[in-house]
């Protein structure tokens, strides 16, 4: 499963993306900015986009239907903890929907 | 696609969104962007339909050697699609950690971070620069907000901290983070509801960025009581940290959790001497 992961602080996603990393099979990319998540959304085929710190409305919602536009059938969720231990039941009910 | 491309389009894709299918752009980004969690979840084995049952050994379990704890809800390695989350409540976890042992520093955001010790002493140390040590009758509060680092630790080097730690989603994102404690007196809970966390700054208790209220009740056998719903919509979790109660019909023993919604009221009764915990949250 591809992950890409969208947030501000460069710490928290550095931990998220070593979290999901760890997970079998689970490959996770990060962006700091949104032309960067544009950038590698368009260069890669992602199943899940995380949405998390920093990422206000306005840029959540430009970059929500960008993607749904390049990829329906892709996976957006908002992140919340910044890496703990929320964040596998996060990706596997995201996958459920 | 350049990234000005990709800004301008995004925009003008927006508008055509929204005025296309005649809905707001809260709309249109609710439809397209999952909140996972933060929806009660009913279980088959409910005793009602607006209850939720949650028994002490029915908790993950995650022994690894320095930490013992329970999981009410989805952390970590456990993973129960049915027990995700009770409304905004979305961790409820029940740790005893070894002397001197802890959690090193790590980070988080966006979610609004309660501790309650119920037995010994736990440090803390975090990125605004607070250094703390909490202990029985404190209660902590962390709004990780755009984020923060922390670690927690037992501050004595031969005996176990048992704390409380809940995790409730936030009702606003990306605030600056905050942190607070505060010491309540516990005889101030005896055969009463003592109000330690609330969303209105001038009232009692720790504040918190939702719409939530907690009461803590230290009560002695036969007590009886009533908690009314202070914001309408909202459900009540309680948890029984010590002894045996009775809310709303349902018999609850030491460490069961008992959500209930769509209500106005919930009526307590302590069956021994008894320590709840109430948690009343957003259920949507």
């Amino acid at each position: 499963m591809n992950i890409l992961v969208i947030g501000r602080h460069p710490d928290i996603q550095q931990t998220i993306l070593r979290l999901l990393n760890n997970q079998p099979g689970w490959r996770a990319a990060g962006a700091l900015t949104d032309e960067e998540a544009v950038d590698i959304f368009a260069a890669q085929p992602f199943d899940v986009v995380l949405i998390g710190g920093g990422v206000d409305e306005s840029s959540e919602a430009k970059l929500a239907i960008e993607f749904k536009h390049r990829k329906p059938d892709v996976k957006i969720v908002r992140h919340f903890g910044g890496g703990s231990g929320l964040l596998f039941a996060e990706v596997m009910e995201a996958m459920k929907k | 696609m350049d990234r000005n491309g990709f800004l301008k389009k995004s925009i003008t894709t927006l508008a055509a969104a929204v005025g296309a299918a005649k809905v707001t752009k809260a709309e249109k980004q609710a439809e397209i962007v999952q909140q996972v969690g933060f929806e009660h979840l009913p279980s088959l084995n409910n005793k009602t339909m607006n209850s939720v049952l949650h028994k002490a050994n029915t908790r993950g379990h995650a022994n690894h050697g320095w930490l013992d704890t329970n999981h009410t809800f989805s952390f970590a390695h456990y993973y129960d699609p049915e027990r995700m989350n009770f409304g905004a409540l979305r961790v409820l976890n029940d740790d005893f950690v070894d002397g001197g042992q802890g959690f090193g520093r790590h980070p988080h955001d966006n979610m609004e971070i309660i501790s309650i010790p119920l037995a010994g002493d736990l440090e803390h140390k975090d990125s605004m620069g607070n250094v703390a040590v909490i202990r029985q009758n404190d209660v902590q509060i962390m709004s990780a907000g755009t984020g923060v680092y922390h670690s927690e630790y037992n501050k004595n080097p031969d005996s176990k901290v048992n704390f409380l730690q809940i995790w409730l989603f936030p009702k606003e994102r990306n605030i600056t983070p905050r942190y607070d404690q505060r010491t309540f007196k516990p005889e101030d809970r005896v055969n009463k509801l003592q109000q330690i966390v609330s969303p209105v700054k001038e009232d009692n208790g720790v504040w918190i960025n939702q719409d939530a209220w907690f009461h803590l009740g230290n009560f002695k056998k036969d007590f009886k009581t009533d908690y009314t719903i202070n914001k309408k919509g909202n459900g009540v979790y309680a948890f029984v940290i010590n002894g045996d109660v009775t809310i709303n019909g349902q018999k609850l023993n030491k460490r069961d959790g008992f959500g209930v919604w769509d209500t106005d009221k919930l009526s307590i009764a302590a069956d021994s001497d008894a320590e709840v915990l109430l948690m009343e949250v957003p259920m949507n």
